[in-house]
């Protein structure tokens, strides 16, 4: 199980509370784990990368394992830890994304 | 008795407020989504259970939400705008070219008696609709490729299309305004537009008869006379009597400015009263608070020209709000109620036409926009 954790705003809107936890086919990357989620939450489909582009939003950051995945490809393959769970896959707000 | 739902958005969530026909006892609920820009909250007239609101944020873009119990449960529905066929490029803040890129949702103006169909005005400036409830939204792309788009150019606040009004006694017929684009008249339900911009004077724009780059900031008719339309543009009231063909100036005795008069954000029409306008004047175009420190709405019963000042219960000295675009709406009450908020967090209802006003809620997040419902 791929293990997710999301910014406060999105767990209201997907009505989750802590973790969320994924089956994710395949390889694991941002993309799997973004397609994998966005499955099982339709209502975040926009909110994370855009729809049509599916870039990141600009004040969305991807952090794991203390490091900051964001400028990576989204299909680079992520760290070990996040693939078998050990580790959680981080949703972030940038700091300055609140105005 | 009657009752009144005001619908407010913030820049921090949205307020629903309610009274009875009376309207001095209010009970508010929110924020709802706290923490997000609310732009726009309105109730459908064929259902006024059926609410749209746009929820957007500088983190996560913007979300549509849906109710179908006057705004005690929402549920996300479609947030999906994109632009038909190639966007291409309108002007930027300096004048060169920029690609079309879509922001946010202003405002959202539902069909008058279809709960389902809304047509949602966008940022950059275009008009999207859906027949579905809002679970698809397709561009209406007869607006934007209009032919003048790509000499259009955003005002300070962005390139939004902010008003939507739909006739009532023809359905074919809708008007849009769009900072600082102009005004549009479409006949063929959105199909095709026309600017309709002739009278209006702008500064700032070399040309005197320009078709278009007018920032017009908010536009208004009676349901009774929608060939008449007002109009409070980045400087100037103006009235047209014959569905935007043709303005006229009507600042008449409005505050003194600095040689001009006229710059606002807001303007309404009285509900039983199609001479009856308000507007509130606000300082200049860069300071954009009320003259002096006093908060005044300006009513003109004769449709423009000879106004009075309004203040019983606003505040008279050291106020420095603003009031911006979509923030004043008026109810349908046998005594014609009018609403409007503030970027200083106060709302004002007036159960009186304007006579008297006292503050609903007074420290809100900064007031994006104010709709009214009249329910029986």
């Amino acid at each position: 199980m791929i293990r997710v954790v999301l910014p406060a705003h999105l767990r209201t809107l997907a009505q989750v509370r802590g973790e969320v936890e994924l089956e994710v086919p395949g390889p694991v990357t941002q993309r799997s784990i973004l397609n994998a989620l966005e499955a099982r939450y339709p209502m975040l489909q926009g909110t994370i990368r855009d729809h049509v582009t599916q870039q990141r939003r600009p004040f969305v950051r991807f952090f794991a394992c203390e490091q900051d995945f964001s400028l990576e490809s989204p299909d680079a393959p992520l760290p070990e830890a996040v693939a078998k769970g050990t580790e959680p896959f981080l949703v972030v707000g940038a700091i300055a994304g609140g105005l | 008795m009657s009752k009144v739902r005001v619908l407010v958005g913030t820049r921090k969530g949205a307020f629903v407020m309610e009274a009875d026909g009376k309207r001095q006892k209010w009970d508010i609920s929110g924020p709802h989504f706290p923490g997000w820009e609310m732009y726009h909250v309105k109730g459908s007239p064929a259902d006024p259970n059926r609410l749209y609101a746009s929820q957007s944020s500088g983190w996560f873009g913007q979300l549509v939400q849906r109710s179908d119990d006057g705004g005690k449960t929402w549920e996300p529905v479609d947030n999906k705008f994109t632009y038909d066929g190639t966007p291409g490029t309108h002007k930027w803040y300096d004048g060169t070219p920029h690609p079309w890129e879509f922001k946010r949702v202003w405002h959202f103006e539902p069909s008058l008696n279809d709960p389902d169909t809304v047509y949602a005005g966008v940022e950059d400036a275009a008009l999207f609709k859906t027949s579905d409830g809002g679970k698809s939204w397709q561009e209406l792309p007869g607006m934007r490729g209009h032919g003048t788009g790509s000499g259009w150019q955003p005002g300070a606040g962005g390139l939004g299309l902010h008003t939507i009004i739909l006739d009532p006694s023809n359905p074919k017929r809708m008007y849009i305004a769009i900072s600082a684009a102009g005004a549009f008249r479409s006949d063929d339900g959105g199909d095709t537009w026309k600017a309709i911009n002739r009278g209006l004077r702008s500064e700032y724009i070399p040309d005197p008869d320009a078709e278009v780059g007018h920032c017009v900031h908010h536009m208004a008719i009676h349901r009774s006379r929608p060939d008449v339309l007002f109009m409070q543009k980045h400087w100037d009231v103006m009235r047209s009597d014959n569905a935007g063909d043709l303005w006229n100036n009507v600042n008449g005795n409005l505050p003194e400015d600095a040689g001009k008069r006229g710059f606002g954000f807001v303007i309404d029409v009285h509900a039983h009263e199609p001479e009856t306008i308000f507007v509130v004047p606000i300082k200049s175009d860069s300071q954009h608070f009320p003259h002096h420190g006093k908060l005044r709405v300006y009513r003109s019963k004769s449709g423009g020209n000879d106004w009075e000042p309004l203040a019983k219960g606003l505040p008279q000295k050291d106020c420095y709000v603003n009031v911006l675009r979509d923030a004043m709406a008026v109810d349908s009450l046998e005594s014609c109620g009018v609403y409007f908020g503030t970027t200083g967090g106060q709302v004002y209802a007036s159960a009186d036409a304007g006579n008297t006003w006292a503050a609903i809620a007074e420290h809100l997040p900064a007031v994006l926009s104010v709709e009214v419902q009249t329910l029986p």
